[in-house]
């Protein structure tokens, strides 16, 4: 078993520095001189004697990359052009805020998705099967970012409800639990949820119905288990495929709300990254990404060993 | 002529019937019969030859702007489904977007199924060392949220449609290696291909003519379900900004430029979206009826 | 007219002067063995993790040793496990051995000088026991056969003309079987295509791993006789591997008895089924279901299940099934030895071997 966590840790080691190898190689994706794509445009020549000395882009690129991830492993990830501070400074709030955003979004999605998934999978080939897979394919197709603008067009441009954008009423950076600042959580929120919430509705729906196919839970109604008791085993059965279903849902969420954040201007990672394209500010560019990315290897194994605990019959090599 | 060898019993000539459905004609008929299937066959079509024929088929110039003409609610005299922020006709702009974002969904999918499921039957069939080479590799690159990986690579690269392509390209490269590389795997082990492999064939022969016919169905199924990821991620980027740069016309990018109107005008401003919802329905209605229609082995 | 077709042609007097020694390919005359395989070995490694001190190996094939001459068929049977089919792929080079050598005709295979294994493999081909996964399911059922040819240099044309002869050589009429599917017709034809791919390259040697074990006993017995017919027209050398001793009695010259990847004994059939030499030969001989009611035993002559390729006994490996077993068995290996100096028959026993120390020695009679 440890063995096992080991083996998967050692595995995705590799992984993780080859996303780093990646992400090092954005800048130089860049057309045109790497050092302008880190410089602020009216820098001094002191500046960029400086940040040249700090990138040492005339070394050859192996050196280079050690020279960088030698500085990103103590956190610094440089200076954003825009703001002229600190680029760590700048993703770990955001990083917060895009995670309070997805923690919603889990909260509302997950048992959602679950549930239709679980009554599809339980009624198998009748009618009511049928409409909650289609909803479930229209989760899937719809583009997410679209459907927040059309939840934004009823609830608060003809409903005024709900807030169309920001974290909070003032547009402060800070974070309370009354119902001013949660209803602007709410749109984005709901909008992020419907397409993990559909994915993990399909997949629960099939898991269900193969167990339940299964011989054994035949056995357990001519048993004469009550019914909470034999959802109870079908649940325990289920679980582990659902659970790496939804931490892979979970995982995505965090990198790909990106479009989300945009439409409601939630001042989340997507959104950082989002100005931060506009305004070329490759730093936080890479930083960003770069964090972003090293999450979502690090919930995928998260995923991967709790899978393994909860199902000793899956080892994946 | 040659002759036959006398055999004991004449087992040779057991009567066989005539009828000879090969794999993919059952295919086509199973296709044909799928209610679902056919609808949105026949939508898809209309968008496909709306946007092909668009210079006969849209109204209006999509480019003519005018300032008197902006924001025109849908049914407005001789602008169907009105006018956009700068006064340019929504129909025709959104016909002439079919092009930008059909392309844009279905080019990059092609490539990767192409570059992908290459790179996947090789490692699959290579085995060893070249097999960890190119999973690896491809493992670097699924080690991403796609949307962050369109983002990044076309942020680095710099707005324009043909960045977004390259783009999304190597996205959807690595889930298509997967796959491919998972099937191949599966039929390399298959007797046939050690019999092939038997005779002394070369190797690009023998993943030709033996292993690409057996895995190409399920990398077509696989990749006829990206397209409608594609459009969609497509539409996302042009909708940052990154891809396909204004004044052209291209859903993702309208919806975008319509955001300011959405107090004013909130229907014009959802309408590109409806256009990239049924289109990306439509594919994923088509891929699942694709998979049930080749699932029934015959 | 095609090679084969000229074969064919039942104006030509048969066998006794057509002799595989004939063949424009051969080199070494009618005395050198086609095939001499020696010391021939593979070892698997089991998966373990990279935290396992001691990697497992499955001794599938342990140094083997033996000869084809031209025109004989030579049987190998043995229990499952015993490493039968694996020796198959290791002569064909499907799996690459960890020692030994293998010569074709005189020319060593693999390696720097000698043949080439493309080479080979135009000359040895191998007919598989599962007829259907042996056909490429896309394919029908003549670009399946000519695609042999093809892949060597045979243009289009000639390699499809080829397969349909072949066909009707194996009896299914082109015109009917030819743009069939493998899964359009039944498990003794699916065989015959296989058998009629095998020739599609003009081997030398054909090497059948238990290519009828799995049809039913009827089309099985169509089937051998198609081969026989086809062995004696084409001047074929065989290997046929099986574990129906049976049906190896009546199709080999030779018999070569293999036991958790070694040989125990090796002979001419007649001989081998008559007396044989060694206890695990006669156990498994014993052992087969007879109409006879004469022959009723109530102890099965062969005890216990085989054991872990994984960990052999030591010494000599039957030790732990072997009625007559001795000390000495379990100290030392037993080689395989010829019972008289023309070298027909040999087997590998210390029963057999005067002055082993074994405490039983039985003297050929």
């Amino acid at each position: 078993m440890l063995s096992y966590i080991v083996r998967r840790v050692t595995y995705a080691l590799p992984i993780a520095i080859g996303v780093t190898i990646l992400c090092f190689l954005l800048i130089h994706l860049a057309p045109g001189d790497p050092l302008s794509a880190v410089l602020p445009d009216n820098a001094s020549p002191e500046m960029r004697r400086q940040l040249a000395a700090l990138y040492a882009f005339d070394q050859p690129l192996p050196v280079q990359y050690f020279i960088w991830l030698k500085r990103i492993l103590v956190g610094d990830f440089g200076i954003s052009i825009q703001s002229r501070r600190p680029v760590i400074g700048e993703i770990l709030p955001a990083i917060q805020n895009t995670f309070i955003l997805a923690t919603a979004a889990v909260a509302i999605g997950f048992p959602i998705g679950i549930l239709l998934g679980a009554i599809a999978g339980f009624v198998n080939g009748t009618a009511l099967d049928r409409v909650v897979t289609s909803i479930a394919v229209t989760g899937v197709s719809v583009p997410h970012y679209w459907l927040g603008m059309v939840l934004v067009v009823v609830f608060a441009v003809n409903l005024n409800m709900l807030p169309a954008m920001g974290m909070s009423p003032s547009g402060s950076g800070n974070y309370a639990l009354n119902w001013e600042h949660l209803q602007h959580i709410i749109l984005p929120a709901i909008t992020l949820a419907v397409i993990p919430a559909a994915i993990i509705a399909r997949s629960v729906r099939g898991t269900v119905a193969d167990i339940r196919q299964r011989e054994f839970v035949g056995t357990l109604y001519s048993k004469g288990l009550r019914p909470s008791r034999i959802l109870l085993h079908v649940a325990k059965n289920a679980g582990p495929t659902v659970l790496a279903v939804a931490g892979l849902q979970l995982a995505q969420l965090l990198g790909g709300s990106i479009l989300v954040e945009t439409v409601f201007s939630w001042p989340g990672s997507g959104f950082l990254l989002n100005s931060a394209i506009f305004t070329r500010d490759l730093p936080i560019l890479q930083g960003t990404i770069l964090i972003l990315a090293l999450l979502f290897v690090m919930i995928n194994l998260l995923v991967d060993v709790m899978q393994t605990m909860l199902d000793p019959r899956i080892k994946r090599s | 002529m040659s002759q036959s060898i006398a055999i004991s019993a004449g087992a040779a000539t057991s009567a066989q019937p005539a009828r000879r459905l090969t794999y993919w004609a059952g295919v086509r008929r199973r296709l044909r019969h799928d209610p679902t299937t056919v609808i949105c066959c026949v939508i898809l079509l209309v968008i496909l030859l709306a946007a092909i024929f668009a210079p006969l088929v849209a109204p209006h110039d999509p480019f003519r702007t005018s300032m008197i003409r902006r924001l025109l609610p849908p049914g407005s005299p001789n602008f169907l489904l009105g006018t956009d922020e700068l006064g340019r006709d929504m129909l025709s702009r959104l016909i002439y977007g079919g092009r930008i974002s059909l392309v844009m969904g279905l080019m990059p999918v092609g490539l990767a199924t192409l570059i992908g499921g290459a790179l996947g039957i090789l490692a699959g069939y290579l085995g060893g060392g070249w097999n960890m080479l190119i999973m690896r590799v491809m493992d670097v690159f699924y080690a991403f949220p796609s949307v962050l990986l369109a983002v990044a690579i076309s942020g680095a690269l710099g707005a324009g449609p043909g960045n977004g392509l390259i783009a999304l390209t190597l996205v959807f490269i690595a889930p298509m290696a997967r796959v491919s590389e998972s099937v191949t795997t599966q039929v390399r082990n298959e007797d046939f291909v050690e019999a092939a492999r038997a005779t002394g064939a070369a190797a690009w022969r023998i993943m030709l003519e033996h292993i690409l016919p057996n895995v190409l169905g399920p990398i077509l199924i696989y990749s006829s379900s990206l397209i409608s990821v594609s459009i969609v991620l497509a539409s996302g980027l042009s909708f940052l900004g990154l891809g396909v740069a204004p004044p052209n016309p291209e859903w993702g990018l309208m919806l975008n430029t319509l955001r300011q109107a959405i107090y004013i005008a909130p229907i014009n401003a959802v309408l590109p979206g409806v256009m990239i919802f049924t289109t990306s329905m439509c594919f994923n209605l088509m891929s699942d009826g694709l998979r049930s229609a080749m699932d029934v082995k015959s | 007219m095609s090679a084969i077709a000229d074969l064919l042609n039942t104006e030509k007097p048969f066998a006794q002067d057509a002799h595989p020694a004939l063949d424009p390919r051969d080199r070494g005359g009618p005395l050198q063995p086609l095939l001499k395989v020696e010391g021939l070995t593979k070892h698997f490694a089991l998966k373990g993790g990279p935290f396992d001190r001691k990697r497992q190996v499955v001794r599938a094939v342990d140094g083997i040793d033996f000869t084809v001459a031209k025109g004989e068929t030579l049987g190998i049977v043995g229990e499952s496990g015993c490493g039968k089919s694996t020796t198959a792929r290791l002569l064909m080079h499907l799996v690459k051995p960890d020692a030994g050598t293998i010569v074709l005709d005189g020319d060593p295979v693999g390696g720097v000088r000698g043949v080439t294994i493309a080479e080979m493999r135009r000359q040895v081909q191998m007919v598989f026991q599962d007829s259907y996964a042996s056909l490429n399911p896309r394919m029908p059922l003549a670009d399946g056969i000519a695609f042999g040819p093809r892949a060597n240099g045979v243009r289009s044309l000639e390699a499809r003309t080829r397969a349909h002869e072949l066909l009707s050589l194996v009896g299914l009429a082109p015109e009917r079987f030819a743009e069939r599917y493998p899964h359009e017709i039944s498990g003794g034809q699916r065989q015959r295509v296989n058998i009629a791919r095998a020739l599609a390259m003009h081997p030398r040697l054909v090497i059948l791993d238990e290519a009828v074990s799995a049809l039913d006993k009827s089309v099985e017995a169509q089937t051998l006789n198609l081969l026989i017919a086809l062995r004696a027209r084409l001047r074929l050398t065989c290997i046929f591997i099986s574990h129906d001793l049976n049906v190896v009695q009546f199709i080999s010259d030779r018999v070569l008895v293999m036991y958790l990847g070694k040989v125990v004994e090796v002979g001419p059939v007649d001989r081998l089924y008559a007396k044989p030499a060694h206890p695990y030969t006669a156990a498994l001989l014993a052992s087969r279901p007879s109409m006879d009611p004469r022959r009723r035993v109530t102890k099965p002559p062969l005890q216990g299940d085989p054991p872990n390729p994984i960990n052999p006994p030591s010494g000599c490996r039957f030790r732990t099934r072997c009625p007559i077993a001795s000390a000495v068995c379990a100290e030392r290996e037993p080689v395989l030895l010829s019972l008289e100096p023309n070298g027909g028959h040999a087997v590998a026993c210390h029963a057999r071997i005067p002055g082993s120390g074994h405490i039983n020695p039985v003297h050929a009679a």
